[in-house]
């Protein structure tokens, strides 16, 4: 069971790989980004259980900016992927004009409530 | 009806304007207004009646909550909004930066309250940036017009919100009918009439705009509309606690949306947009701080937002992944370990406290009953009672039964729009069940979905109507399909009585809807328009008689007391004691502090000599009651005493509601207890009352309040003596003596 179990993740991992080698490079830029975002927040987070987590508003907005602007880069990935019929007329040019946008505004926010 | 209808067999060809067949000037003569002389097309014309219309109930709306101000004058109502007006007056005079940091030493005397953390700003914010903008522009308003026209503006709003909200969901024609609606609806007039200047004036439009623009998010999957929705749910936070009420139907509609299969990749921009980005700039609230994270009540939002993430990762890897067997094992790892994490996760942060329950404000809308046995101050206010049905038919009248209607043309025609409507009209209508003061809530909710109802049916019946018209023209018009032509032939046996039936049903519609509009008036005029601190009467001759006793109160107070004096009264009348009498109060309507209130209650409901003991500790300087035994009034202080003695006997067990009363009943004649008889309470409201004769053929000391002859008509004070009482005796204020001198 074991074994068939560690087979399965891997081939599963072997299938992964090759599909994802598969998409565009613009793609494969933003994944980079995301992972980049994901990463950073974690390491907050691990800064905050080791120190504690006063003052609670500036570990949030920390932790916030990373999580808001990887998940604002995973909407523009949607927007601009090819493969999706439903954004087949947004022209990516302003895909990332909103993308832009709405960072703007997220840092913002969070400059005002870093403290 | 002018202008060529197009080609019935598809082609969509531009016509050319309807060259004139007579010259001009008879025309210009004879129809100088009809449309025929203007030669519009059939696009422009709808263009013109649909703004016309919108026109017209953006007016209507305004007037339509001006009765007390044509009828007394142009003040602020009720209560709570004497503290909203005293707040946007500091705004307006101190400026922003010492309204965010204000700290408030006339309330809750000796410990304050720290206004600038514990108000929701939006109304305030919203109200002075209105008055800066007039006088920008020269306009010398007073700041107390701008407050008392705000809820009517802000009304006037909603309807064209409305308008596009059903543009969005169903068509132009639905859209209009829910602004006229909107425009009347006696649950919205209610709390945003002139002069009720409260937090329920501009929240209603914020609602409704943080859900059309949610809405439209979802619709186009652009995410400048879920950045548009996210300050649509900023300007929401801002002005009402409210907001909780979006922050759960949002994720339950996104939960709904993937359970029932219409995921897209639009839901996920929309949603995802408008939680981070509207939960950090709610975040920006003091009053609101840190409970998007650390709240029960906005668990579901992110339980939701890490639901999609998992959702949308596993649609992601099934798509890149071609063979499905591998995925299942992969998927089912994946969905344990997550639902597993997230649900210790839950349990770890409910159990430690760190995620706190859900408060009783809010708790009480899921278990009814809660707040009567464990927080005597929520169950006592008025407005938290469960609904009668009366309540709803006074409050919706047809709308009523429009909306089962309503939600039957949604299922037939389910979109995502539809859905989120629908679901948005039975929670709304389940909490306005609840409680008394949610009715306006889900008031818009009903207002568009009647109104798919009635233009669903007005438009099908006119469609009948002009098919039968039309029916023997596009017969022979007709090139191609003849099974067409014969069914319409055969149609024509009973089109006399489908006819008949349809303008039957039609003038039927038009009688209801005006029907509607005649309840709405008559309700706004005599329900929803009184000041409450002005009280009006018939005289014996039919003329109307003013009773202004509480502002006669307060300025006496404001002229006839030391600046510093500090004065003790049922909480209720807090807010207007600091803002109108401008003297510091010990608890006002905020009621943040229960034990304060039970100390008040407790003095209250004490004899004198114990009274005098807690109001010294207090520093009291006086004492105001209110007292309707000589007009009649129903609302004064001796028929909420029992509240006064359950909340005080919540914190002092000294204090037992059954010493008051005699075999359960509640009485102040000759038979009721002695406690009852000798209660600070009693000897305020009743002192001098006993030699007054207040109704002809009635012995002296007759409370037409209560309809009895009161107990106890010789009252002596020991410690108090009396100020001021005002000219019907309604508001009676006493001054508490100082300590004797010792020799």
């Amino acid at each position: 069971m074991a074994r068939s179990s560690g087979d399965n993740a891997q081939a599963l991992f072997h299938s992964l790989r090759s599909a994802y080698a598969a998409t565009p490079k613009n793609l494969k830029i933003i994944d980079l980004y995301v992972a980049f975002a994901v990463f950073t927040a974690l390491i907050q987070v691990v800064y905050m259980a080791l120190v504690g987590s006063f003052p609670f508003n500036s570990f949030l907005s920390g932790v916030l900016s990373c999580i808001g602007t990887a998940v604002l880069a995973v909407c523009l990935r949607i927007q601009v992927n090819k493969e999706n019929k439903e954004f087949k007329d947004l022209p990516p040019e302003r895909a990332f004009a909103d993308f832009v946008l709405c960072n703007l505004v997220l840092h913002l926010v969070i400059m005002n409530f870093l403290g | 009806m002018v202008g060529k209808s197009e080609p019935i067999n598809g082609t969509a060809k531009s016509q050319p304007p309807p060259s004139p067949l007579s010259p001009k000037s008879p025309d210009l003569l004879s129809g100088y207004f009809s449309f025929k002389s203007l030669k519009l097309k059939t696009k422009q014309q709808e263009l013109l009646i649909r703004v016309s219309i919108l026109c017209l109930v953006y007016i209507l709306a305004f007037v339509t909550r001006l009765f007390s101000v044509l009828r007394y004058e142009s003040m602020i109502h009720e209560f709570d909004p004497y503290f909203n007006y005293r707040t946007t007056l500091f705004l307006t005079e101190k400026g922003f930066y010492e309204f965010w940091n204000w700290f408030d030493s006339e309330s809750w005397y000796p410990l304050g309250r720290i206004i600038g953390g514990t108000l929701y700003p939006g109304l305030m914010v919203t109200a002075a940036l209105l008055y800066w903008g007039l006088r920008f522009l020269r306009f010398a308003v007073h700041i107390r017009e701008v407050c008392v026209l705000t809820a009517p503006f802000f009304a006037s709003n909603t309807t064209i919100l409305a308008y596009f909200f059903g543009k969005e969901i169903w068509d132009t024609g639905a859209g209009l009918v829910a602004a006229a609606l909107i425009a009347i609806c006696p649950g919205y007039i209610s709390r945003s009439v002139a002069g009720s200047y409260d937090n329920e004036g501009v929240a209603i439009f914020a609602l409704l705009l943080t859900f059309y623009l949610f809405v439209k998010a979802v619709n186009t999957g652009s995410l400048s509309w879920g950045l548009a929705s996210a300050f649509g749910y900023f300007y929401m936070v801002s002005a009402w606690g409210g907001y909780v009420f979006i922050i759960n139907l949002v994720p339950l509609y996104v939960l709904v949306l993937l359970i029932t299969g219409r995921y897209s990749m639009r839901l996920y921009v929309a949603y995802n947009c408008m939680y981070i980005l509207g939960m950090l700039l709610a975040m920006q609230i003091r009053f609101v701080g840190f409970q998007h994270v650390q709240s029960g009540e906005h668990m579901a939002a992110m339980g939701v937002f890490f639901l999609m993430q998992v959702f949308y990762l596993l649609d992601w890897l099934k798509h890149l992944l071609s063979d499905t067997k591998l995925f299942q094992a992969f998927l089912r790892m994946t969905v344990t370990s997550a639902v597993g994490v997230g649900a210790v996760a839950l349990g770890v942060g409910t159990a430690s406290g760190y995620i706190s329950p859900w408060t009783g404000r809010f708790y009480s809308l899921l278990d009814p009953t809660y707040a009567k046995d464990h927080i005597p101050i929520i169950a006592s206010v008025s407005e938290h009672q469960p609904t009668a049905w009366s309540s709803f038919m006074f409050d919706f009248q047809i709308l009523l039964f429009l909306f089962p209607a309503g939600l039957y043309f949604c299922f037939k025609r389910l979109s995502d729009a539809t859905i989120f409507i629908v679901m948005y009209g039975l929670t709304s209508m389940y909490f306005a069940g609840v409680m008394v003061r949610l009715i306006l809530v889900a008031t818009p909710a009903v207002c568009l979905i009647s109104a798919i109802a009635v233009s669903a049916t007005i438009k099908n019946l006119t469609l009948l109507l002009r098919a039968k018209t039309k029916a023997p023209q596009s017969a022979s018009g007709k090139g191609g399909s003849s099974g067409k032509a014969a069914s319409k032939g055969s149609l024509d046996q009973s089109q006399p009585f489908q006819k008949n039936g349809a303008i039957a049903l039609l003038f039927g519609a038009f009688y209801l809807l005006s029907k509607y509009v005649t309840h709405c008036t008559w309700v706004t005029s005599e329900a929803y328009s009184s000041p409450s601190i002005v009280l009006a009467a018939r005289g014996a001759h039919g003329n109307r008689v003013i009773f202004d006793d509480y502002r006669e109160a307060y300025f006496w107070l404001r002229q006839n007391t030391p600046p510093d004096a500090k004065v003790m009264s049922w909480w209720d009348y807090g807010y207007q004691i600091t803002a109108m009498g401008n003297r510091t109060v010990i608890v006002d309507n905020n009621t943040w502090n229960n034990t304060h209130i039970a100390t008040v209650g407790r003095a209250m409901s004490s004899y004198e000599d114990e009274a005098y003991e807690i109001m010294r500790s207090l520093d009291v300087d006086y004492v105001l009651v209110v007292f309707g035994g000589v007009t009649g009034y129903s609302s004064d202080d001796i028929n909420k005493f029992l509240w006064m003695v359950r909340i005080g006997g919540g914190v002092f067990p000294v204090i037992k509601e059954p010493d008051y009363l005699v075999n359960g009943e509640y009485r102040v004649d000759k038979g009721a207890a002695p406690k009852m008889l000798n209660c600070l309470m009693y000897k305020l409201s009743y002192y001098r009352f006993g030699e007054l004769t207040t109704e002809y053929g009635r012995p002296p000391g007759y409370d037409r309040a209560r309809g009895v002859e009161i107990g106890n008509k010789d009252i002596k004070l020991e410690y108090l003596e009396e100020a001021f009482t005002t000219s019907n005796w309604i508001v009676r204020i006493y001054k508490v003596k100082p300590p004797n001198n010792r020799w």
